[in-house]
């Protein structure tokens, strides 16, 4: 890659006791991409996710993003640099609208909150920016329900309107197809598709199927470490993410 | 929903009820009620100040008597040293009841659950062992105040009169401003984070600043409900800061309403008048109110405030 890249994970170590579930992990995203970040189960993919959104500090290693040391940096900082991210398990705000669910988000991403008096339902136009997220993610017509009213689809989607939400450069979407039928499935990965070139992507995703339809470029994580990294093409016919991972399995 | 035009006009609806009670009171010639009046005002803003920490901010603190306690004592100690205006005791019971609160929030709020309430009622119960064993602060007899704190004006706290149409002012403002604050960006935040605290903090809110400054505030408010109450008793003693006054404040916010802008006005006015009135008739009227705790929890989880409301969140539930 010519640019230089938005986020670079270098040589990051995280262990719990005795098990290293990130191991010395490199990664490179480059800026407009959309980037998967395959494995098998336990491999460590939602410790490494979880380093680089500052749920979690990492032991050693290093966590770059535009260039800036971040791997110290809280969790809400990181979003403030323009790094956001979806859960793995949805995690919504229970009890608000959809609506209101993007509007915390707009808001979280968008001057200070210290405002005591003034209610927030006058801020015309950060309403009108959550509008336009939801309008983004297909929710545009579901504002007012609650989001534990929605289908497990539309939770996902706003799920990801929250973290765009944010305006970020970089999405870490952990795993936004779990658990979804093929039409729901379809329409996130259409929703994700659309996204390519605004944002950049780093995708955490079982179904290959939707991983090497969208993928950029790839890199496999097997045992907290990160054994091939290259074109959807190269990772397929790559003889070690073969025998680690895809094996039987491998897409056609 | 409630009606547009009653959430506009309510502080008109409040201030109008509180000004013709001292009227009706008099006319009675029930001027004792008055004081009754206040002192569950007094309460009113305290357990709203915790309220504010336990309901709205979802952090369970049960030391709140120390940023009351704190309030009351400042007054005091300012008096009995020859300070006796209320514009410099006031905003100094206020002062040191937000400072008291920076430093133990920032050292509790790196804690949750279980370890959090255990770690604010330690700190309460070092306070309240700090004024036991102070001579200076009258140790376990407390001090009297030289005198009530002097506003000039024209105002004097001794009089039942003026010092209830002083806690009714301030209980206004607070109630106001709480009616404003949830609906604020602040108190948009504070939702976020009650609900979720991951959540705000991957969407951008610095959850652990945000968290400690609602501590301070509800602790300063606290503060000032102290100020207030020492001004009405004439005196402190260390159970102001005992556990459980802690607990009274926890109760009122409970059976009031958790979470809710009347919860803490309508728990300390339920649970003053039934100790008011229970007393009357056994000293073991404690006893009751456990059976009318008990059943608030257990029927009506959002206390008192949420009964209106309780027939349509039961109509809901049976969907």
């Amino acid at each position: 890659m010519a640019d230089t890249p938005l986020l670079e994970v270098e040589a990051l170590v995280k262990r719990f006791g005795a098990l290293a579930a990130t191991d010395g992990a490199s990664l490179s995203v480059a800026p407009g991409e959309i980037h998967a970040l395959i494995g098998p189960n336990g491999a460590g993919k939602t410790s490494l996710l979880a380093q680089i959104a500052g749920t979690l500090l990492p032991d050693a290693g290093a966590i770059r993003f535009k260039g800036e040391e971040i791997s110290r940096l809280p969790a809400h900082r990181r979003v403030r640099l323009g790094l956001a991210r979806s859960f793995q398990i949805t995690r919504l705000f229970r009890g608000l609208s959809a609506l209101q669910n993007v509007s915390l988000a707009v808001q979280a991403s968008c001057g200070s909150s210290l405002s005591f008096w003034r209610p927030v339902a006058s801020e015309t136009a950060l309403v009108a920016q959550a509008r336009e997220v939801l309008a983004q993610v297909g929710l545009e017509a579901r504002e007012a329900s609650l989001s534990e009213d929605l289908s497990h689809g539309e939770q996902r989607a706003l799920e990801v309107a929250l973290a765009l939400a944010t305006g970020p450069q970089l999405l870490l979407l952990d795993e936004p197809l779990a658990g979804m039928g093929a039409q729901e499935s379809a329409a996130m990965v259409a929703l994700i598709e659309r996204l390519r070139g605004r944002v950049t992507v780093l995708l955490v995703e079982h179904d290959m199927q939707a991983v090497f339809q969208l993928a950029d470029r790839i890199s496999v994580l097997v045992g907290g470490r990160v054994i091939a990294c290259g074109a959807p093409a190269e990772i397929r016919a790559d003889p070690a993410v073969i025998s680690a991972y895809l094996g039987d399995e491998a897409v056609t | 929903m409630r009606a547009p035009v009653l959430s506009a006009l309510w502080p008109l609806l409040l201030l109008g009820m509180g000004l013709a009670f001292p009227f009706a009171a008099l006319a009675l010639g029930q001027e004792f009620y008055l004081s009754v009046a206040a002192r569950i005002g007094v309460y009113a803003i305290a357990a709203t100040s915790l309220n504010l920490v336990l309901g709205y901010g979802g952090l369970v603190s049960f030391g709140h008597a120390a940023f009351f306690g704190l309030g009351a004592y400042t007054v005091a100690v300012l008096s009995v040293s020859g300070v006796g205006s209320g514009w410099v005791a006031f905003p100094a019971a206020v002062a040191v009841a937000a400072l008291a609160a920076l430093l133990i929030g920032a050292i509790s709020l790196r804690t949750r659950g279980v370890y959090f309430i255990m770690i604010t009622l330690a700190f309460a119960q070092m306070l309240f062992y700090l004024a036991n064993s102070i001579k200076a602060w009258g140790g376990d007899e407390g001090l009297n105040l030289a005198a009530r704190s002097a506003f000039g004006l024209g105002i004097d706290l001794g009089n039942d009169l003026h010092f209830y149409l002083l806690v009714l002012g301030v209980l206004t403002a607070l109630l106001v401003a709480l009616q404003r604050l949830d609906q604020s960006r602040f108190g948009q935040a504070i939702r976020a984070i009650r609900l979720d605290e991951i959540r705000a903090e991957s969407i951008g809110f610095p959850v652990a600043r945000y968290q400690l400054l609602l501590f301070v505030i509800g602790g300063a408010l606290g503060g000032l409900a102290g100020a207030l109450m020492v001004n009405q008793q004439r005196y402190v003693n260390p159970n102001l800061l005992y556990w459980t006054q802690s607990g009274t404040l926890m109760v009122m916010v409970i059976l009031g309403g958790v979470g809710s802008r009347w919860g803490g006005l309508l728990g300390a006015a339920a649970l003053l008048l039934l100790e008011e009135t229970l007393s009357l008739y056994t000293i073991h009227w404690q006893f009751w109110v456990g059976w009318l705790l008990l059943a608030v929890v257990l029927f009506a989880p959002r206390g008192l405030a949420g009964l209106a409301s309780w027939r349509r969140a039961a109509a809901r539930a049976r969907q």
